[in-house]
């Protein structure tokens, strides 16, 4: 645990090591160095590919970003190497976050495999990050980010803690971005008590965010005892033996609860959370066009010719799939009825949690309806069958509510996860003692 | 809704994609199935209801207007091909 850490050298040579016996995980590893002062002195952090690092290339897990050499880090991974943590690399991840199981790669990177079987997913987007942080036995925090529940998903397939916080509470400059009204930097590790420490070291306002929060706050594990709960009943409509799983550990930690409905934000979570996420991917998208940074050709042709070309070689499957539902809900005519009305839908969800939390400190539910699933599985999954995969985290994603996903317990060997949920701000209710 | 080839082409065309002709037909399959879980939003009744960007009601928030030191030329043109201190590009006219 970070709390106790002794700032041994040792422990870099460890993580260093780890993270070069499970290369798979990363899209590139630094080299190895070791802090001399700071409070998180010699504390390895690995840093999911979209969020950037100076002088260390930064993809996104993209082809299109080949190459880029960032001029400066992200304010998050600024803050923690300033209190000495150490960089241990780039994890792996879906092509700019758009997948739920780390297959949608982008052009030349590697699928990583779930750390219990490798027949299985890690999870995605962050899949890479959170499949390390099950693997690593040195003391690592994982940075990971989550549009639409790309934390919360792979910490479940991997077994680790997963953080969402709310959004806006940490700064999203230097990410390279998804969906800006959407996008959330957090964190994967095996210990709860490391997530809430790291948390108070990475807030505060951020000029160079203007959406960033101004909250300063330490954070620290408190017990279950008092906390209200509900469960969310819609989300229990999963594989029975996740459901069984959770119910079970609630039970043994002595968890009271009473059911709920949120039946408006389960109905409608999904489309909503596509069509926002898909119209600002499609825009942030448009800057990639072959010049100022990334993937470069041969000069030829006009300006159209020559970016249709690079955004063609660049792009893959599911990244161009997104850019053009994107831009096709954000056309003259379309626009209202989809990018505008899923914003007003928006509204609607948060109204409907925030009834809940009037009453409640936490809501809870499985967090994927399933346990990683085999790769053979996954592609015979049509389009809506990955996106409705997200059916448990879409709400609240688009929400901007902080989550966590707590690893409970296991099924036919693979780990089960449960999504605990707090009113924004409210992230002391998620750092309980729930291991 | 018609979603046919022309559909595909015309975004393809806004979205700066070249498609393939395999591409065209998948997306041709993927608007309409994707399309078709979305249109659960047309029972909802948004009239009277305001959007949503920051779910925090941020208030407008801006830096203070100071000159700082900017980036070194040779910082600017780090990642890209450089010409006479301009980034290369196509031909524009």
């Amino acid at each position: 645990m970070i709390k106790d850490f002794d700032g041994e050298k040792g422990n870099v040579d460890l993580v260093f090591d780890e993270a070069n016996q499970n290369k798979d995980y990363f899209n590139l590893i630094c080299d190895k160095n070791y802090s001399s002062s700071g409070k998180l002195k010699n504390v390895c952090i690995s840093v999911k590919d979209s969020i950037i690092v100076k002088d260390v290339i930064s993809r996104g897990g993209s082809k299109i970003l080949d190459g880029y050499n960032p001029l400066f880090s992200a304010t998050v991974v600024q803050r923690l190497v300033n209190n000495g943590a150490i960089v241990v690399g780039k994890t792996t991840q879906d092509e700019f976050g758009f997948g739920s199981f780390n297959v949608n790669v982008g052009k030349g990177f590697s699928v990583p495999k779930n750390p219990f079987d490798s027949e299985r997913s890690c999870g995605g987007s962050s899949g890479g990050g959170c499949a390390f942080t099950q693997k690593c036995t040195g003391e690592h925090i994982s940075l990971v980010e989550s549009t639409g529940g790309s934390i919360a998903c792979p910490a479940s397939f991997c077994g680790v803690f997963g953080f969402t916080p709310t959004y806006g509470l940490l700064s999203r400059y230097g990410l390279i971005d998804y969906g800006n009204s959407l996008d959330k930097i957090g964190f994967a590790s095996k210990y709860l008590d490391n997530i809430a420490n790291i948390l108070g070291y990475c807030i505060g306002k951020d000029e160079n965010d203007s959406t960033s929060l101004d909250v300063n706050e330490k954070y620290s594990i408190k017990s279950l005892k008092g906390l209200k709960v509900g469960l969310v009943s819609e989300g229990f409509d999963v594989d029975e033996g996740v459901k069984n799983v959770i119910i079970e550990y609630l039970d043994t930690k002595k968890v009271k609860y009473d059911e709920v409905s949120l039946d408006f934000s389960y109905k409608y979570g999904v489309a909503a959370y596509y069509i926002v996420a898909m119209c600002e991917a499609s825009t942030n998208l448009a800057k990639y066009c072959g010049m100022r940074y990334g993937l470069s050709d041969e000069i030829k042709g006009d300006f159209n010719q020559y970016f249709s070309k690079i955004r063609e070689e660049g792009f893959g499957n599911e990244a161009k799939r997104r850019v053009m539902l994107g831009t096709f809900a954000r056309m003259v005519g379309y626009r209202d009825a989809y990018y505008i009305k899923a914003l007003k839908v928006k509204t609607m969800i948060i109204k409907d949690y925030k009834k809940k939390f009037k009453k409640y400190d936490v809501l809870i539910t499985p967090t994927m309806p399933f346990i990683a699933p085999r790769f053979d599985d996954i592609k015979n999954m049509s389009v809506v069958d990955n996106y409705m995969a997200d059916k448990l985290l879409a709400g609240v994603n688009l929400g901007g509510f902080p989550h966590l996903n707590v690893p409970v317990g296991f099924l036919n060997k693979m780990p089960v996860g449960m999504l605990v949920i707090a009113d924004h701000l409210m992230e002391k209710n998620l750092f309980r003692g729930w291991l | 809704m018609i979603i046919d080839k022309d559909l595909i082409l015309r975004v393809a065309k806004n979205a700066r994609l070249n498609l393939s002709e395999k591409e065209i037909k998948r997306f041709e399959e993927d608007f309409r199935d994707v399309l078709d879980c979305f249109s659960v939003l047309d029972k909802v009744d948004v009239s009277d209801v305001d959007i949503t960007l920051h779910p925090l009601n941020l208030k407008n928030t801006v830096r203070k207007d100071e000159i700082k030191a900017s980036l070194t030329l040779d910082e600017v043109f780090k990642n890209s091909k450089r010409k006479d201190n301009f980034f290369v590009g196509p031909k524009s006219l």
